[in-house]
C-alpha cells in the first residue's frame, strides 16, 4: 500500500516545468493529455474567483483556541475600514470523527480561491482522520509556505534586530508525508518522500520571488550528508534550477548548522529554501528571535488557492478567552491577503496602523508590553480613524 | 501548410496566455508602504435615463442630500432615443469603470434600428464593462397591497450573452435566422454567482430555470453547467425548472423560490413577472454586476415614457437601488436610514403614488421621505 502511494509520488519520468503545465491547461493540451502527462500535479477545473462587483468573499477558517477571538477582532477592522470582502465563515468541529466539515471547508476554498485560518485542532485520535491542517494543504496542493519576518522596533523582548529575512518552505511533502507502517512488531519506518517536480516548483517559487524583491541571495537548508538521496536530490534541484537565474547567488548550509547561525547572526540570510520539516523548525527559530508566536504571518501558495494565516501553527488553547492573546499575527495575515485580493489602499491603511500600534509599544504580554488585546485593537482602529481624516 | 499555419497561430495565441500565467502571488515587502491618501467623498457614476429616469434621480439626490450621505454623483446623460444630447458611450464606461459605482435609469431601446445597428446602447454598455450578472431582489414591501404577501426571490439573470447576441440575419428573402449563443464558461460563470450570492446571503435553494427538453444543446449546456457547479455547493439544494412551469408556479405559488438563475431572456420574463406580483415596476430594485463594478438599477425595466413631466412615477424602485449602493459602499448607517425612512412613509400608506393606488405626486413622496428621516 504504501509502496503504491510512493510509486505515484516518483512516477513521472518527464518532468515538464510547472510553468508550462499551467499555460498548457488553458490553450492546446485537452484534460485527458494533462491527467496523463503529469500524473504528479493535481488537476483543476478552473472556476471564475468569488469576486463580484469589486468585492471579493473569502473563506473564513477560524480554527480552534484563540482562533475565532483574533477572527472577530479582523472582522471588526475590516467593517471599520471599510474593505470590501465578505467572509464565509466554516467552523470545524475538533470531535467530530468524520471529515465532512473540512471536506465542505476545502470545496469552500476551492470556489473562493483564498482563505484566511486560525490553526484548527484534530482531537479525534482515530487514524482514519488526519491532521485537517496538512489535509488542507494537501488537498488544495499549497505546497509553497513563504514567510517573510521583519523585526519590529518596538517590540522589546526580541533577541535580534533589523532581521529581515524570507524563508520558503516546501509545504505537502517530506516528513509529512504521513506513510508510517510498523513493519516487524517494534519496528515503524515513517517515510520522507521527495519529489523532482515539487521540489524544482518550490525552488522556481523562491527565485522567482529573489527577483521580484531584488533580493540578492538564496540559501538551501538541508541535511544531505546523512540523507544523501532525498535531501540531494532537493539540494541538486535547487542548484539546477538557479542556473537560470544567474544574478541571485545561491548557497546551502546544513540544517543544525542553520539553527546556530540564526540564533548568533541571523542577517547573514536573505531568501532561505527549505524542506517541510526543516522549515517549521527554522521558522519557528526565527519567530522565537523576533518575539513569538503572535506576531508574523504566513502564506500558503498553490497555483489556484491561497490560504493565509499566522506563521507558527499553535491553537493557543491556554490563553483562550482572557483577552491577552495577540492579534497581531491574525491582522497581518489579513494585511496580506487584502494585499493579494489587490486591495492595496485598504491593506497600506491596516499595515500603517498595526505598525503604528505595535511601535508606539502598545502591545501584548508576549511581546513585552502590558495592554490587553482589547486595547491593541481599540489603538489600531484609532490609528484608522486618524489616518481616513 | 494548413497545419503549419495553424500551430503558429497557436503559438502565438499562447503567448500573451503563457507571460500572465507565469504571474506568481508573490506579497509586497512589508514596511515599503507609503501613506496612502484613502479617498476622501465616494464617487458614484450616475445615469439618469429615458422616461421618468431623471425625474426619479432627483428624487434620491434629495433624499441624500437630506442625509447628508457622503457620495458625490458624476452625472453622465446616456440615451439611444436621444443620440444628440447623449454622452459618448466611452465616456460613460470609462466613469464607472473608475468609481466602480453607477446608479442607472433605464434606458428605452427602439423597436427598430435606423442604422442598422443590432447591438442596443443597453448591451453595448454591458459588454463594454462585462456586466454579466443581473440581479433582481423581488421581496414584497410593507403596506403595499399586492396579490401575494412575503414573497421573497432573487432573480440572477446572465445578460451577456443568449438570445441577446445581437446576431440576426436574413438567409433567403421571407426567412430570418436569430442566433442564441450559450457557452460554458459564461453559464458556469453565473451559476458560480447564484450559488456564491446564496452562500452569501444565507439562502437555502438555487432554481436553475430553462427550457432544454426543446433546446437540448443550448439550454441543455446551461443546464449541466449549472448542475456542475452545484457540486461545489453541498449545502445549497439545487433545482431545476422549466421556464414555462416556472412562470406558472411563480404566479401560483411564488414563496417556494429562493435564488434562481436564468438565461438571458427567460431572466428578463421573469423579471417582469415577479415585478408585477410585488407592485410593479415602481418598487422592485436591481443591480448587474461585473467582476469589478456594480450598476445599479430598477429591477424591472420600464420607463414610463407616458409620464415624463407629470409628477406621478414612484420613485420607491430608485430609492431601493441607491439603499443598496449605500450598502455596496459600506455607508450601512445611511443605508438603514433611508431604508427605514421608506418604509415608514409605505407603512403609513398616507404617501402613496398613483400605481400603488395613492394620489402623491413624485415630489410628495420624496419629501415625505426625507421628513421620516432619523
Amino acid at each position: 500500500m504504501a509502496g503504491r502511494c510512493i510509486l505515484k509520488c516518483v512516477q513521472p519520468k518527464n518532468i515538464i516545468p510547472q510553468i508550462y503545465i499551467r499555460c498548457a491547461s488553458t490553450a492546446g493540451l485537452s484534460g485527458f493529455e494533462i491527467q496523463h502527462k503529469t500524473p504528479t500535479i493535481k488537476k483543476v477545473m478552473p472556476i471564475p474567483k468569488a469576486h463580484y462587483g469589486g468585492r471579493h468573499t473569502v473563506t473564513l477558517l477560524p480554527g480552534a483556541g484563540i482562533g475565532p477571538e483574533l477572527m472577530s477582532y479582523v472582522k471588526e477592522i475590516f467593517r471599520y475600514a471599510g474593505v470590501p470582502v465578505d467572509f464565509e465563515e466554516i467552523h470545524i468541529d475538533p470531535n467530530s470523527d468524520t471529515n465532512d466539515d473540512l471536506d465542505y471547508a476545502i470545496t469552500s476554498i476551492r470556489r473562493n480561491g483564498v482563505a484566511l485560518k486560525g490553526n484548527i485542532e484534530t482531537r479525534s485520535k482515530d487514524v482514519g482522520v488526519i491532521s485537517r491542517n496538512v489535509a488542507l494543504r494537501n488537498e488544495l496542493d499549497l505546497y509553497v509556505n513563504a514567510l517573510h519576518c521583519v523585526s519590529y522596533p518596538g517590540v522589546t523582548n526580541s533577541r535580534q534586530k533589523n532581521i529581515d529575512l524570507v524563508i520558503i518552505r516546501q509545504n505537502t511533502e517530506g516528513e509529512y508525508a504521513m506513510l508510517e507502517h510498523e513493519s516487524v512488531p517494534g519496528v515503524v519506518e515513517s517515510m520522507k518522500v521527495i519529489t523532482r517536480s515539487n521540489s524544482e516548483r518550490l525552488a522556481r517559487y523562491a527565485f522567482e520571488y529573489a527577483r521580484r524583491h531584488g533580493r540578492k541571495k538564496v540559501t538551501t537548508i538541508h541535511k544531505a550528508n546523512i540523507m544523501k538521496l532525498s535531501d540531494g536530490l532537493f539540494l541538486e534541484t535547487s542548484r539546477k534550477v538557479a542556473k537560470e537565474y544567474p544574478e541571485i547567488a545561491l548557497s546551502d548550509m546544513i540544517i543544525d548548522n542553520t539553527c546556530m547561525q540564526l540564533v548568533s547572526n541571523p542577517h547573514q540570510f536573505d531568501v532561505m529554501l527549505t524542506t517541510n520539516l526543516y522549515g517549521s523548525i527554522v521558522s519557528n527559530v526565527v519567530c522565537g528571535l523576533l518575539g513569538g508566536a503572535g506576531l508574523l504571518a504566513g502564506k500558503n501558495y498553490g497555483d489556484h488557492y491561497t490560504v493565509f494565516e499566522p506563521a507558527t501553527r499553535n491553537t493557543g488553547a491556554s490563553i483562550a478567552g482572557k483577552n491577552i492573546a495577540n492579534p497581531i499575527a491574525m491582522l497581518n495575515a489579513a494585511v496580506d491577503m487584502l494585499r493579494h485580493l489587490g486591495h492595496k489602499s485598504h491593506a497600506a491603511l491596516i499595515q500603517n496602523a498595526i505598525n503604528k500600534t505595535v511601535n508606539a509599544g502598545i502591545i501584548t504580554k508576549d511581546l513585552g508590553g502590558a495592554s490587553t488585546s482589547r486595547d491593541v485593537i481599540d489603538n489600531i482602529l484609532k490609528c484608522i480613524k486618524q489616518a481616513q481624516n | 501548410m494548413a497545419l503549419l499555419a495553424r500551430n503558429i497561430c497557436r503559438v502565438f495565441n499562447q503567448a500573451p496566455l503563457k507571460s500572465s500565467a507565469r504571474s506568481i502571488h508573490v506579497g509586497a515587502t512589508r514596511f515599503a508602504e507609503t501613506d496612502v491618501e484613502p479617498d476622501q467623498k465616494l464617487k458614484c457614476t450616475l445615469i439618469p435615463g429615458d422616461g421618468v429616469g431623471p425625474e426619479l434621480v432627483v428624487s434620491v439626490q434629495n433624499v441624500f442630500k437630506a442625509a447628508n450621505v457622503p457620495v458625490e454623483f458624476e452625472p453622465y446623460f446616456l440615451s439611444e432615443v436621444n443620440p444628440t444630447l447623449s454622452a459618448p458611450l466611452e465616456q460613460v464606461s470609462n466613469s464607472i469603470a473608475r468609481n466602480k459605482v453607477c446608479l442607472k435609469g433605464i434606458l428605452a431601446t427602439p423597436d427598430h434600428s435606423h442604422t442598422g445597428e443590432l447591438q442596443t446602447l443597453n448591451m453595448k454598455l454591458r459588454k463594454e464593462l462585462d456586466l454579466y450578472s443581473n440581479v433582481v431582489h423581488v421581496k414584497s414591501l410593507p403596506g403595499i397591497k399586492s396579490r401575494h404577501q412575503n414573497v421573497d426571490c432573487v432573480i440572477i439573470r446572465e445578460q451577456t450573452e443568449g438570445e441577446y447576441s445581437a446576431l440576426e440575419h436574413e438567409s433567403v428573402p421571407g426567412v430570418v435566422e436569430c442566433l442564441k449563443i450559450v457557452t460554458a464558461k459564461k453559464s458556469q460563470r453565473i451559476a458560480k454567482f447564484a450559488f456564491d450570492y446564496a452562500v452569501k446571503n444565507g439562502r437555502k435553494k438555487v432554481t436553475c430555470v430553462h427550457k432544454a427538453n426543446i433546446m437540448k444543446l443550448g439550454d441543455g449546456l446551461f443546464l449541466r453547467s449549472c448542475s456542475e457547479i452545484a457540486k461545489l455547493y453541498p449545502r445549497i439544494q439545487f433545482e431545476t425548472m422549466i421556464v414555462d412551469n416556472c412562470t406558472m408556479q411563480m404566479v401560483s405559488n411564488p414563496h417556494q423560490f429562493d435564488v434562481m438563475v436564468t438565461p438571458n431572456l427567460y431572466g428578463n420574463i421573469v423579471d417582469n413577472l415577479a415585478s408585477g406580483l410585488v407592485g410593479g415596476a415602481g418598487v422592485v430594485a436591481g443591480a448587474s454586476y461585473s467582476p469589478e463594478c456594480v450598476v445599479f438599477e430598477p429591477g424591472a425595466r420600464h420607463t414610463y415614457s407616458e409620464a415624463v413631466g407629470k409628477n406621478v412615477a414612484n420613485p420607491t424602485a430608485m430609492i431601493l437601488c441607491s439603499v443598496k449602493l449605500l450598502n455596496h459602499l459600506n455607508l450601512r448607517r445611511h443605508a438603514e436610514q433611508i431604508r427605514d425612512a421608506l418604509n415608514r412613509v409605505l407603512n403609513d400608506g398616507k404617501h402613496l403614488t398613483k400605481d400603488l393606488g395613492g394620489q402623491t405626486s413624485t415630489t410628495e413622496f420624496t419629501h415625505a421621505v426625507i421628513n421620516n428621516l432619523r
